[in-house]
């Protein structure tokens, strides 16, 4: 990994955006726009240094909010909390499994949305909320736990793809070599 | 855990998000329109990639449904050439009386088509972006309508190449309208909160004696200063007392299809 891989988050961010803003195939079967960013800071939060989290959460926010009707910075907090939780505890959690990719994103989303909420009504503003509000965020939270692996995946065959592996070591020694047969 | 520098970065960023919150709502907008404004490439590369879909559509269709829908247009064109001569008619007579009992002629408002480039990435507001902005005249607070002529709310904000457009039924956007009954009951096109079709919106703050049936036609009431009077917004679909039968508060089925829009007309001021 080099500095191209951070870059490349953010340029997933910048699309995924755009894409969350431009196509609305999700609202009109399900009623509800699922929102990749938590599953972003999933991802960077398990694969990338703590500076890479911040500049996906801070960048992931602010162009979220310019597109949307919220003030502009709120998104920014919940993404960054939700981001240096699991990278502070990245130790203990069995990234490479995908029941594992799966809770984080399920809890990610759910978590965003909650939090971006509580601060929007925190400062006065009335976002349209209603009964219908919870199945927007049972779709929002599922929907960021199917992504997320699929974000694993993505990112594994574009890792695969763009970047040198480093020569793997084998285990062939001469100096250990077993000579069969008859020494003349 | 972290780090120093990533605990000082971390702060950092905490408290200029803080600062980003607390800015003056017109900082915000600026610094809102300048973060917006990096997508400006992606829309050139959506704007280029439908007009080549609609190219090598337009290259497909067969020649026979070419005639066929240009004989169609010529026939409908023809219709809304006797019905316009007929409504200069009426407009010219209205004039005339206008000016018999010297009351103000009515200003025509100016329609301007627009694409719909952007839409709300959230599920909590009801706002789309336009591919106008300052510098086609754009100006806040302008009324959009559907293509169909039905009202479906007004400019929020502008930037120099892009509109955002608040929708009826969010909490930004309310509208004074009247139900076209014998009373003339007015009230306000409210937020709509406990609904999962944004087709309907509630009509509050309407008289108690209010006497509605479903079917009735919602108008642009012209008060608020913002819509002009007459703009057809949709049909009363059911009412019921509120505040404690102190007032009565009605559902309106939105003519316009909000979660379609793909043009929209923007009305410019009168000159």
């Amino acid at each position: 990994m080099n500095a191209i891989h951070p870059i490349l988050i953010l340029l997933v961010v910048y699309l995924a955006v755009y894409a969350e803003a431009s196509f609305g195939g999700a609202r009109h079967f399900l009623g509800a726009q699922i929102d990749l960013l938590p599953a972003l800071v999933v991802y960077t939060s398990l694969s990338s240094g703590l500076f890479t989290v911040i500049a996906v959460a801070v960048c992931g926010g602010l162009f979220f909010d310019s597109l949307s009707a919220n003030s502009l910075g709120i998104s920014v907090l919940p993404l960054l909390l939700i981001g240096t939780v699991i990278y502070s505890q990245r130790g203990l959690i069995l990234r490479e499994q995908i029941f594992a990719q799966f809770t984080l994103g399920l809890g990610a989303s759910a978590l965003a949305t909650v939090l971006t909420l509580l601060l929007m009504l925190t400062g006065g503003h009335k976002p349209t909320l209603g009964w219908f509000s919870i199945w927007q965020w049972i779709v929002m939270t599922a929907g960021g736990g199917v992504l997320t692996p699929v974000l694993f995946k993505i990112f594994g065959l574009l890792d695969h793809a763009l970047f040198y592996r480093p020569a793997k070591q084998t285990s062939f020694r001469s100096d250990r070599q077993i000579e069969r047969g008859r020494k003349l | 855990m972290f780090k120093k520098p990533q605990y000082i970065a971390l702060w950092v960023v905490v408290l200029f998000v803080l600062v980003f919150l607390n800015l003056p709502s017109q900082t915000t907008n600026r610094l809102k329109l300048a973060i917006g404004s990096l997508f400006v490439p992606l829309f050139g590369l959506s704007r280029s990639a439908q007009q080549t879909t609609t190219h090598v559509t337009d290259t497909l269709v067969p020649r026979s449904e070419l005639i066929r829908q240009n004989e169609l247009l010529q026939r409908e064109n023809q219709q809304l050439k006797l019905q316009l001569a007929q409504s200069q008619d009426a407009v010219r007579e209205n004039a005339r009386f206008r000016q018999l009992y010297n009351w103000q002629p009515r200003a025509a408002w100016k329609p301007r088509l627009a694409k719909v480039v952007l839409r709300e990435p959230s599920n909590w507001w009801r706002t789309i972006q336009i591919d106008l902005g300052s510098r086609d005249g754009m100006k806040i607070n302008l009324p959009i309508l559907s293509q169909d002529g039905f009202l479906v709310g007004r400019i929020s904000s502008v930037s120099l190449t892009r509109s955002q457009i608040v929708l009826i039924g969010d909490s930004n956007c309310r509208v004074s309208a009247f139900v076209e009954n014998d009373a003339r009951d007015q009230g306000v096109l409210m937020n709509s909160s406990s609904t999962s079709d944004n087709a309907l919106v509630p009509l509050g703050y309407l008289p108690r004696i209010a006497v509605l049936k479903p079917g009735q036609n919602v108008l642009t009431s012209g008060l608020g200063g913002i819509f002009p009077r007459g703009i057809s917004i949709g049909k009363i679909v059911d009412s019921e007392q509120a505040n404690y039968g102190l007032q009565t508060e009605a559902r309106v089925k939105l003519s316009a299809n909000l979660s379609a829009l793909e043009e929209v007309w923007v009305l410019t001021e009168p000159k």
